[in-house]
């Protein structure tokens, strides 16, 4: 009887912040303004990026600061599309303004949602899987791999920059005006996104259990712990490495095409120093290794970000910087550790009371 | 079946860091199913051996054939391990976060495809889990964190890891460093019952535990080889006593062999 009942307790502290999540996800849409609705969009999209980033660094150890980058390279494979979308049989205006006079070559494939889309996954993985394989091969571990993804990122965002005619230079790709024929500023149009994005947030965060679940998920922890034993043990870990590399580079990229057809803009700054590293803040205040703790943060940190830097736009990231080292500090497994600690001590106290009355047979 | 030959032989191995010789054109075998011990002074290149044999460092010279392949000692590291060699190494090397039970689950699927490595462990690789969690004794621990274990634990949970690879042939460095005398015990036998179905090469500092479960001893030494034999010969082989006890005094006592070499 005791222990049926403690299965069910297990069952809700396991389930149970996840049903609440996707119930409040889901109901949003009845309760919030357009314009709250786009917001929640927009972090949940950053959840996705930091679901991937949790796989990376909270499961294998191999913290990227470069996850700002794929997440960019998915928004302007979108962006692309959506642009070419809003000009209709026009140039793009800021080819325009560059003196272009027709296409770019490799615009012209992204004339198509399906190749758009596709870009959107595919090159931010297939790039990452490059970069990882080329980094993962030397050996490159620690923070020099994090120093690295953070040159590549910035590199890439300043080639961006560079290339206006072809990249819409520093304003990026904007003013934007229908997805696949309906208005962007429409509220069935945003609904509906926002429930296409609650999805994908679903679908990687199981593609991320199921991972965990797997042989691969023992393997990711064991070269967070030691790679060299993985490598002796007969497995290839640059292999390894580059396959989760490459997997959180894809869905950085899924989450960077959601964000710019809800958001509307993306331009090279998502490339610079600050996004990255604060993808990494919403893994580590929400819990590294928990896949649920990430998503949980990407929201709360981006929620108290807006509500805070409209009231005080200068003290945002000065609060953001007290609030990670504190969280560091005191509580090193972030929200997801501190949920556990509550629901430990309520677990040992309702099964000290059990044991009084009915003692078990196995104390582990 | 190459059976008749050996599983390994290393010829004129030569490893120098920065011109100090850790190995010096060292020639080296081990038969099939053959259980030997590895003995010598401390920076003696015992490691340093079994450094090359897994490729953890590439030898400056020499060749090393094994189960009749040659050329093995260009091989990376995971592709010996896939032709049979495993390997413990001299500070217990376990992952702490994982339980017991995951370890070896991380240990089962080396030779697996990484897309194969997406499905969860079957039924089969649960039972051989279970199986090899008995023959280790650590049936009760299944599902502690391994960084909890003790030392002597730990040990054995690295071995259990290798064992699970069912390699041909098993290096253990040092396998009862830090051991209670009771854990040397099992270990001992643990090992002949490992060596029944495979060649083992121990490296061992303590006499007492080479004196009990050994047959053959190679005595190595500044990177060559010294001696090699059965353990008595060995043990009263004045080359050897005066390796441990320095020169002058080689008054051939055995104890002492033990002590010094502890
Ligand atoms: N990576 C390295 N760089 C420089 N010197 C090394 C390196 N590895 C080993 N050595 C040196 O090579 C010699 C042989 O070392 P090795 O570890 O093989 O000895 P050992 O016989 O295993 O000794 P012990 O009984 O102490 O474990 C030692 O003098 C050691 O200092
Ligand atoms: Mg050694």
């Amino acid at each position: 009887m005791a222990t049926q009942r403690i299965n069910i307790r297990t069952a809700i502290l396991t389930w149970g912040p996840l049903l609440l999540l996707s119930l409040l996800l889901l109901l949003a849409p009845l309760l919030l303004s357009d314009f709250r609705l786009s917001m929640l969009a927009k972090f949940l999209t950053y959840a996705i990026v930091a679901v991937g980033l949790d796989l990376l660094w909270g499961y294998s150890g191999m913290l990227s600061l470069g996850q700002g980058l794929f997440f960019a390279l998915g928004a302007y494979a979108m962006g692309m599309y959506l642009k070419l979308e809003a000009s209709g049989s026009k140039l793009p205006d800021f080819m325009v303004w560059s003196g272009l006079d027709t296409l770019p070559l490799f615009w012209e494939p992204f004339r198509s949602p399906v190749v758009a889309i596709l870009a959107a996954v595919i090159i931010p993985a297939v790039m990452a899987g490059m970069i990882g394989f080329l980094v993962f091969r030397s050996r490159i571990q620690g923070v020099y791999f994090s120093i690295i993804t953070q040159a590549l990122t910035m590199i890439v965002g300043l080639l961006f920059v560079g290339q206006q005619p072809y990249t819409g230079g520093t304003n990026g790709i904007t003013n934007l005006s229908t997805i696949f024929g309906f208005a962007l500023a429409d509220h069935h149009t945003k609904v509906g996104l926002y429930l296409i994005t609650v999805v994908v947030l679903a679908l990687v965060y199981l593609t991320g259990r199921w991972i965990i679940g797997s042989r691969l998920g023992r393997l990711l922890v064991a070269m967070r712990d030691d790679e060299n034993r993985v490598r002796f043990l007969g497995y290839n870990p640059v292999l390894l490495k580059t396959l989760v590399f490459a997997l959180a580079g894809g869905m950085a990229g899924i989450a960077g095409a959601l964000f710019i057809a809800q958001v509307g803009i993306i331009s090279p700054s998502a490339m610079g120093v600050v996004l990255s590293i604060e993808m990494v803040v919403w893994v580590a205040l929400g819990g590294r290794a928990t896949l649920i703790g990430p998503i949980v943060g990407a929201i709360l940190v981006n929620w108290a970000k807006s509500s805070l830097s409209e009231g005080f736009p200068n003290i945002w990231q000065y609060f953001l910087g007290a609030l990670f080292v504190g969280v560091v500090l005191l509580f090193p497994d972030g929200l997801a550790g501190i949920v556990r600690q509550v629901g430990q001590s309520w677990r040992a106290r309702s099964g000290a009371r059990e044991s009084v009355a009915l003692p078990e047979p196995h104390p582990s | 079946m190459a059976q008749a030959g050996s599983i390994l032989s290393v010829h004129g191995a030569t490893v120098s860091f920065d011109g100090f010789k850790a190995l010096d054109g060292l020639d080296f075998t081990i038969a099939y199913g053959e259980l030997r011990f590895l003995i010598g002074p401390n920076g003696a290149g015992k490691t340093t051996l079994l450094d090359i044999i897994t490729g953890k460092t590439r030898p400056d010279h020499g060749e090393i054939v094994f189960d009749g392949r040659p050329g093995a000692q260009r091989w990376t590291e995971h592709r010996r391990v896939r032709a049979g060699i495993g390997r413990k190494f001299q500070t217990p090397a376990i992952f702490p976060s994982l339980t017991v039970a995951e370890n070896l689950e991380a240990a089962i699927g080396f030779r697996d495809r990484v897309l194969t490595l997406l499905r969860a462990a079957s039924t089969a690789e649960r039972g051989m889990i279970d199986t090899t969690l008995s023959q280790i004794g650590l049936g009760q621990r299944a599902e502690v964190r391994a960084g909890l274990l003790s030392h002597g634990e730990k040990q054995w949970l690295e071995i259990g890891m290798l064992l699970i690879q069912q390699p041909k042939l098993m290096l253990l460095d040092e396998p009862v460093a830090g051991m209670t005398r009771r854990e040397r015990d099992r270990t001992g036998e643990l090992l002949q019952q490992i060596a029944q179905d495979r060649s083992v090469l121990v490296v061992e500092h303590d006499m007492d535990f080479v004196r009990r479960f050994a047959h053959t001893v190679t005595v190595l030494h500044t990177g060559k080889l010294l001696c090699e034999g059965p353990v008595e010969a060995v043990q009263s082989d004045p080359r050897v006593i005066e390796v441990y006890l320095g020169p002058g005094r080689n008054q051939g006592e055995k104890k002492g062999v033990a002590h010094a070499a502890n």
